[in-house]
């Protein structure tokens, strides 16, 4: 794979990107050989989704040269890529989720054949790749993994010299990931190059041949993965060295501060997951982790937890008391704060200020009211707090939400809660899509949060933070809930069984009892 | 083939120098269309936008138009930030003209102060409990308001009108449909001695003033402002979606209701078929071209009053019809939206192309 004297498959050479008030690529040079999985690193921010939208002509460079198999190319629509032999799965998929599965890659294609024949080119592809995948299902009825699975049916349809993947695996099961590196590993061996962009870097080391880092928009380094470690290249990311979680220090668990009991709640709409029994008890000074791929229950759970859906006063216990029929401004005045998965237009205003998103959940608990008149200094006050506890970088509260990047932002709306010390914290996707510098002072603060007593529940899809931070881990799948189990009883491997709905004890994993005591059924 | 691609990021500047560049097309079209009329396009230009203006009366003519515009102006601006969308500020104008003005025709003739007070609350109680049918309807029906409340505008106008043809028609008045004059503890005081101008103006200034601040400086604005901006977040804040749309339609009425009742006990001094010249949809207009904003309001409350007196000095001045009034006004909401429409896309030209998650 060292091969200096091929030609590169893609080649970038000193390419500039500049928008508004900010220069996304500043002289950047990638190169990726034939038959190679290259990595694209970097924090959110770095500059590595514009770079990706110039080689697949979403996006025109200012200035610098793209060259393809050698020789200089204009790419300026996706169209045009594809021509070349480019294709790219997003990171969010384009389905529509009324159609089927065949009909959703018949429209993305310019010129689709009849349908007959198009599915037989869909069945030969999935045989090849083993891709399972009906092609006249409709694809509302399809897991994420199997969706992401029509996406990349789409481009090898078109037989790509190179596929661009966005973030892929985070919507994965760790099996489901592994089933996509054998995929991918395969396309390698057929001399197809991939452009593998992610920040899950034991996985990047696991499959990819080379990695260029971006920071800051520029190139910061090369370097093949298998040589490095996690730490490494972290730190070439970051540009600093991240300081890892230390391993959680000993769990001193109080009384139960949050419980569900018995939460069944039938599916709005089809696109929505009905809720089945859900039981969960969270003790003060724990962290307990909830796994799942998503579209599995996640929000509806959430939209329980913070009652934007009511139900029953006693379904949901805070602190003993019955909160199930009250609304998100008692709850959080009774001491549950939440930090909802999305960043933007859910736990934040996009188009106002930090200070004014300080308002928005701080008025339940925070001193910011005199006689419906908003006290702008304490605000300010509290935000600006914030602000520096949790290292928001922003040009100060009256910083648009919407400016911020997302690890920043993250930081702020993390901050904003844990700031109000509740006796509960509920928190979706708390590192979702946010660089290890970030990522890491996020978890510190949530092991600090738990350390002063403090329930925690985390609901994630990234297994890896589950597993450093939790101390007890369940998953949700289909919108029923796993037992909860002491992390020491897990591995990647035995949370992936629970996110697919199997029950541990029937796998032969496990003993049952998740009730034992943690220390006697500790993991060897 | 013409379509529309958003622009990534919409110009701030642009927004707010939107309403001008409306108004300077809209002064352009009015030009081309005085001269496909065959009249001297200047001189009828000059006769709607300055004469009007050229003299003190003109101008407190001026403030007594602007009054009722700006006034309900200000309240649909505050539900429009909201997302609710109350079209009918004519119809609670009009119930809030016969709630004050049924007050004024039954009181005796000498009577205290409290006549007008009590009028200023009834008329406020009258539009609120008109905007209160489609607020009702929108909360527990899901009944879209733009349909309900422009409808009952109808309604309120023609019981309005059953009421002057009938059981409230001043009997010595010669068979008119009217009541007869309100009196003199039942009429708003006037300002300056030799106009029209009366004690509605610091009135609308007050309730201007007041909104402001509660946009800029209470939690209930605030929660217009998040309402309007991401329901989601509204919502997660914990503020309650059928409160804020119950706010905004019983705010826009009570003000809907107070600009009739100024209507009737100011300027007209009775009640009559027609309380208002379409002040109730003009100021749907103001409340766009002031940006939702109450200074801004109180700027295109002041240039759509304008737009009265310019029709009418048009007819007097030129013999043009009084329907130039509505065509300058509709042209200029026409224009502040396209312009709106530039702002935030751009257009292209030539085939669609398949663009995947260009969203991102």
């Amino acid at each position: 794979m060292t091969a200096h004297d091929r030609t590169p498959c893609l080649e970038l050479r000193q390419v500039v990107k500049a928008f508004p008030g900010c220069l996304a690529n500043d002289r950047v040079d990638l190169r990726v050989m034939p038959g190679e999985i290259h990595a694209l690193l970097g924090e959110n921010g770095a500059g590595k989704s514009t770079l990706v939208k110039m080689i697949f002509g979403l996006l025109r460079p200012d200035a610098g040269q793209l060259r393809w198999q050698g020789e200089p190319v204009r790419i300026d629509s996706p169209a045009r890529a594809r021509t070349l032999g480019i294709g790219m799965v997003f990171q969010h998929f384009s389905l529509f989720e009324a159609l089927t599965v065949q009909e959703n890659i018949a429209l993305g294609m310019g010129n689709p054949p009849p349908m007959a024949q198009l599915e037989q080119q869909i069945r030969a592809v999935e045989a090849r790749y083993g891709l399972p995948l009906d092609p006249k299902r409709a694809v509302h009825s399809l897991s994420v993994g199997e969706k992401q699975r029509i996406e990349i049916v789409r481009c090898l349809l078109q037989n790509p010299r190179l596929l661009i993947m966005d973030e892929p695996t985070s919507v994965l099961t760790p099996q489901e990931a592994e089933r996509l590196f054998v995929t991918l590993r395969q396309l390698r061996a057929e001399g197809c190059s991939i452009l593998y962009i992610s920040h899950k870097l034991d996985e990047v080391r696991q499959l990819c041949d080379a990695a260029t880092i971006l920071r800051g928009g520029r190139n910061v380094g090369r370097c093949k993965p298998a040589d490095e470690t996690a730490a490494s290249m972290a730190a070439l990311m970051v540009g600093e060295a991240v300081v890892p979680v230390s391993a959680h220090p000993a769990l001193e668990r109080g009384a139960v501060r949050l419980a569900l009991c018995g939460i069944s709640r039938r599916a709005v709409d089809a696109l929505a997951v009905t809720l089945e029994q859900v039981d969960l008890a969270v003790h003060g000074g724990e962290i307990v982790g909830i796994a799942g791929v998503a579209g599995n229950g996640q929000s509806e759970l959430l939209a329980v937890l913070c009652g934007e859906w009511r139900c029953r006063a006693d379904a949901v216990l805070l602190n003993g008391s019955g909160v199930g029929h009250l609304g998100p401004h008692q709850r959080r005045q009774r001491g549950l704060c939440i930090v909802p998965e999305e960043r933007l237009g859910h736990g934040s205003v996009a188009e106002m200020s930090l200070r004014d998103n300080a308002l928005l959940s701080g008025y339940s608990r925070q001193p910011f009211l005199r006689r419906g008149f908003v006290r702008t200094a304490a605000v300010g006050d509290f935000a600006r707090a914030v602000i520096e506890r949790f290292d928001v970088r922003c040009s100060g509260f009256d910083a648009a939400a919407g400016s911020l990047s997302g690890g920043n932002l993250q930081k702020f709306i993390v901050g904003r809660e844990v700031h109000q010390a509740p006796d509960v914290l509920v928190i979706a996707q708390p590192t979702w899509g946010v660089d290890a510098g970030a990522a890491a002072l996020i978890h510190r603060a949530l092991l600090a949060l738990a350390a002063q007593g403090t329930a925690v529940l985390v609901l994630s899809q990234d297994l890896d933070e589950l597993l450093l931070i939790s101390h007890r881990i369940g998953a949700i799948c289909g919108g029923r809930l796993s037992p909860l189990y002491p992390r020491q009883q897990l591995g990647v491997e035995e949370v992936g069984l629970l996110m697919t709905g199997t029950a541990l004890e029937t796998a032969g994993v496990l003993l049952p009892g998740d009730r034992a005591p943690e220390v006697a059924h500790a993991a060897p | 083939m013409l379509r529309l691609e958003p622009r990534p990021q919409a110009s701030r500047a642009m927004i707010y120098l939107s309403p001008l560049l409306a108004l300077l097309l809209t002064l352009g079209s009015g030009f081309v269309i005085f001269r496909l009329l065959g009249v001297d396009a200047g001189q009828a230009l000059y006769a709607f936008f300055i004469q009007p203006l050229s003299d003190g009366y003109g101008v407190s003519e001026l403030l007594v138009k602007a009054v009722p515009l700006v006034l309900i102006g200000v309240g649909l601006a505050v539900g429009f930030r909201a997302n609710v969308w109350n079209i009918g500020a004519e119809g609670q104008l009009a119930m809030g003209a016969v709630f004050a003005g049924g007050l004024a025709i039954w009181v005796p003739e000498e009577s205290g102060v409290w006549v007008l007070p009590a009028m200023l609350l009834l008329g406020m109680l009258g539009g609120m409990l008109w905007a209160a049918i489609p607020a009702l309807l929108r909360t527990r029906y899901n009944a879209n308001e733009i349909l309900t409340s422009l409808m009952l505008s109808y309604v309120a106008l023609l019981f309005l009108s059953y009421l002057v043809h009938g059981p409230w028609r001043d009997p010595e008045g010669f068979n008119f449909p009217e009541s007869k004059l309100f009196a003199a503890s039942a009429t708003l005081p006037i300002l300056l001695d030799g106009t029209r101008l009366h004690l509605g103006l610091p009135i609308a200034m007050a309730v201007v003033a007041g909104v402001w601040v509660m946009l800029a400086r209470t939690l209930v604005g605030f929660q217009v402002r998040v309402v309007g901006a991401s329901p989601r977040a509204a919502q997660f804040a914990g503020f309650r979606e059928r409160a804020m749309i119950w706010f905004a339609l019983l705010l826009a009425g009570a003000l809907a209701g107070l600009a009739g009742m100024i209507e009737v006990a100011g300027p007209i001094g009775q009640l009559v078929p027609q309380v208002s010249p379409g002040y109730g949809f003009t100021a749907i207009i103001v409340a766009f071209v002031g940006r939702l904003h109450p200074a801004g309001v109180t700027a295109a409350g002041l240039l759509l009053a304008l737009s009265y007196l310019g029709g009418e000095n048009l007819q007097i001045e030129m013999g043009l019809p009084q329907a130039v009034t509505g065509v300058f006004q509709g042209m200029l909401l026409f224009y502040l939206l396209a312009c709106d429409v530039m702002i935030h896309y751009r257009v292209r030209i030539g085939r669609p192309r398949v663009i995947e998650g260009a969203r991102r």
